[in-house]
């Protein structure tokens, strides 16, 4: 993996866009794998959904992943954390290692993988708890039996997504009244207190409004280097704004298909493909 | 109120039949309006004469002519402990499983939901029957709190079990799949988010079915039986609330008074029940609303 020579990030500079810290700091630019994905195909109820994926997601740098709806880019993410588990009829087949270890293997912990692996979603979801609950109840149920501990973390989390100013005064209160924005980061907390190394994020700003997407994207600027991060979005200017690396899905004989991926840089200003090109300039999708 | 009255102009289109319906659907409405309303004032105005504090403790004399209806509050009590005590555990693990455990459009589950709607329109002498051979003569309890309660159980079971798996099945997927990708176990995500959640809807429909027992008197006539006494054990007889009204009304000369006492206090406990229930319901459905 070569990086872009940096005299077309500064040609970029009129329209705001670079990827700054990727050219200029070396803790995520070392493209060293965390997840590596070989041969992935995932079909629900026998049609296929996602074929011949292969793609290596580098650590400490964001992946975003870009294309049309219904290309797969959800069905990815959550074969990722095993989460397509959960959905009756879905059948993932090829080889996903994390960490170097095969998540599909005969003696992986499901729970484990999932503690490693956070997950955002789109729509905000905190439990119809209280604040202080959505984040120690996931605390408790690995074990984490100093309550001093858990208030730490607790702590720490939300100071995190910059939420701990704002409610520091209301624990108890139900996180279902929080505002979009403030749950949204909340869910990001509550992945964050389980100290996971990986979080996928699922459109994790496309259902706020933009001041609390703006917030939300800040965070996640701010995980970059600590945190490897994989993001799905519609936002091809946040994806730009973001990422570090880009991933083009599309839609090829009826199931998703990885067309392109590179840096987030080369992907939008010199793609390989036609149909990254059409896609990124707007001309299609 | 979406305005339909447009259609409803170009279906009905002559005017007069539009007021003809008008005025059936609320005579309708009035006539069940009134029934309702003189069965209740008619129980309450002949059953308020007999009811007094005593009436509530006292023990039935005269083959319950005189006296009060102590003794049979608590049989029926103990009746209701027991049909409750064992269905609402039976029922809420039967209806976890078939929400969060069976794969929805299994073969199993169909078998299941059919079974389900059978039991549930069963008619309750029938269960009386069932319950008497079951419970009284197989497994020898004889005429027994314990019998009458198992049956009561049996009986609502149906009923609980399908409003237990209805509130269930209301709970958005977002907070199992929030829950599994926490790295939650199925059991945790179930028993710690799932079930509060599902809590005011599982209450109501226990609610509903403690109602439907306090109200039953086929099935107990052959289980618990008729015995008016201050019960000493659960396998002793016990005279139900409702099954006291049948005996006063149907066969005993001159109890009318105290059957007429007996209906208000089921009545009155009927109505605090489906209340209950019914704000549960309500308070379910504002915080659906608001969330
Ligand atoms: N639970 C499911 N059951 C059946 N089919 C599904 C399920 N989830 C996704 N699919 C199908 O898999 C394909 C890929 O869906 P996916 O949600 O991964 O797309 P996506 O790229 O995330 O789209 P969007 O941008 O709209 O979120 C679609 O054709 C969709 O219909
Ligand atoms: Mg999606």
């Amino acid at each position: 993996m070569t990086l872009g020579p940096k005299d077309e990030a500064a040609g970029e500079g009129a329209a705001g866009y670079t990827v700054g810290p990727m050219l200029a700091g070396p803790e995520c630019c070392t493209p060293e794998p965390v997840i590596g994905v070989r041969g992935l195909a995932v079909s629900y109820a026998g049609v296929p959904a996602l074929k011949h994926v292969d793609l290596d997601i580098y650590k400490g740098c964001v992946t975003a992943l870009i294309g049309p709806s219904g290309c797969g880019k959800s069905t990815f993410l959550s074969s990722l954390n095993r989460l397509t588990d959960l959905v009756a009829g879905c059948r993932v087949a090829g080889r996903i290692e994390v960490d170097g270890v095969d998540i599909h293997g005969p003696d992986v912990d499901v729970q484990a993988l999932r503690r490693k692996v956070g997950m955002i979603f789109q729509k905000p979801n905190p439990f119809p708890l209280s604040i202080h609950r959505n984040l120690d109840m996931p605390l408790r149920e690995h074990g984490v039996r100093s309550r001093d501990e858990r208030e730490s973390r607790i702590r720490a989390a939300l100071s995190d997504v910059g939420l701990w100013e704002e409610v520091a005064d209301r624990l108890d209160e139900p996180a279902l009244s929080l505002s979009g924005g403030q749950q949204q980061r909340l869910c990001i907390a509550r992945a964050l207190v389980l100290q996971p190394s990986i979080l996928l994020m699922d459109e994790p700003c496309s259902a706020l409004d933009p001041l609390s997407a703006e917030t939300v994207e800040k965070m996640i600027v701010g995980l970059r280097g600590r945190y490897t991060v994989v993001v799905v979005t519609h936002n091809l200017a946040q994806a730009r704004r973001i990422a570090n690396f880009a991933a083009f899905f599309w839609v090829r004989d009826r199931a998703g298909a990885l067309i392109e991926f590179d840096t987030c840089q080369r992907l939008f200003e010199a793609p390989a493909h036609d149909l990254t090109a059409a896609y990124v300039t707007g001309r299609s999708g | 109120m979406p305005d339909f009255s447009s259609v409803r102009r170009r279906i009905f289109a002559p005017q007069a039949r539009d007021g003809a319906l008008r005025m059936a659907i609320w005579a309708a409405a009035g006539i069940l309006f009134a029934c309702a309303a003189w069965l209740m004032l008619d129980v309450a105005v002949r059953g308020a004469a007999g009811l007094d504090w005593r009436f509530l403790v006292d023990e039935p004399a005269r083959a319950g002519r005189a006296g009060g209806i102590g003794p049979i509050l608590v049989s029926t009590g103990l009746i209701l402990a027991v049909a409750i005590a064992v269905a609402a555990p039976l029922g809420l693990a039967a209806a976890i499983f078939l929400a969060e455990f069976l794969p929805s459009g299994s073969r199993f589950a169909a078998w299941t939901s059919i079974s389900l709607d059978v039991l549930a329109g069963i008619p309750s002498i029938v269960f009386g029957l069932f319950g008497n051979a079951f419970f009284s003569v197989w497994l020898g309890m004889g005429f027994s709190i314990l019998s009458g309660g198992l049956t009561l159980a049996c009986m609502i079971l149906p009923l609980l079990i399908r409003t237990a798996e209805h509130g269930l099945r209301m709970v958005p997927d977002e907070w199992r799949h929030g829950a599994a990708a926490l790295g939650m176990s199925r059991f945790s995500s179930v028993w710690r988010i799932v079930l509060p959640a599902a809590g005011p809807a599982v209450t109501a429909g226990l609610l509903l079915g403690l109602g439907r027992a306090t109200a039953e008197t086929a099935a107990l006539v052959f289980t618990s039986g008729y015995v008016d006494r201050m019960p000493s054990s659960l396998l002793d007889s016990g005279r139900a609330l409702s099954l006291h009204i049948y005996d006063l009304a149907m066969n005993v000369a001159g109890g009318d008074r105290n059957a007429y006492a007996s209906a208000l206090v089921l009545l009155l406990f009927l109505i605090v029940v489906n209340g209950l229930a019914m704000s549960f319901s309500d308070y379910l459905l504002r915080k659906r609303i608001a969330a």
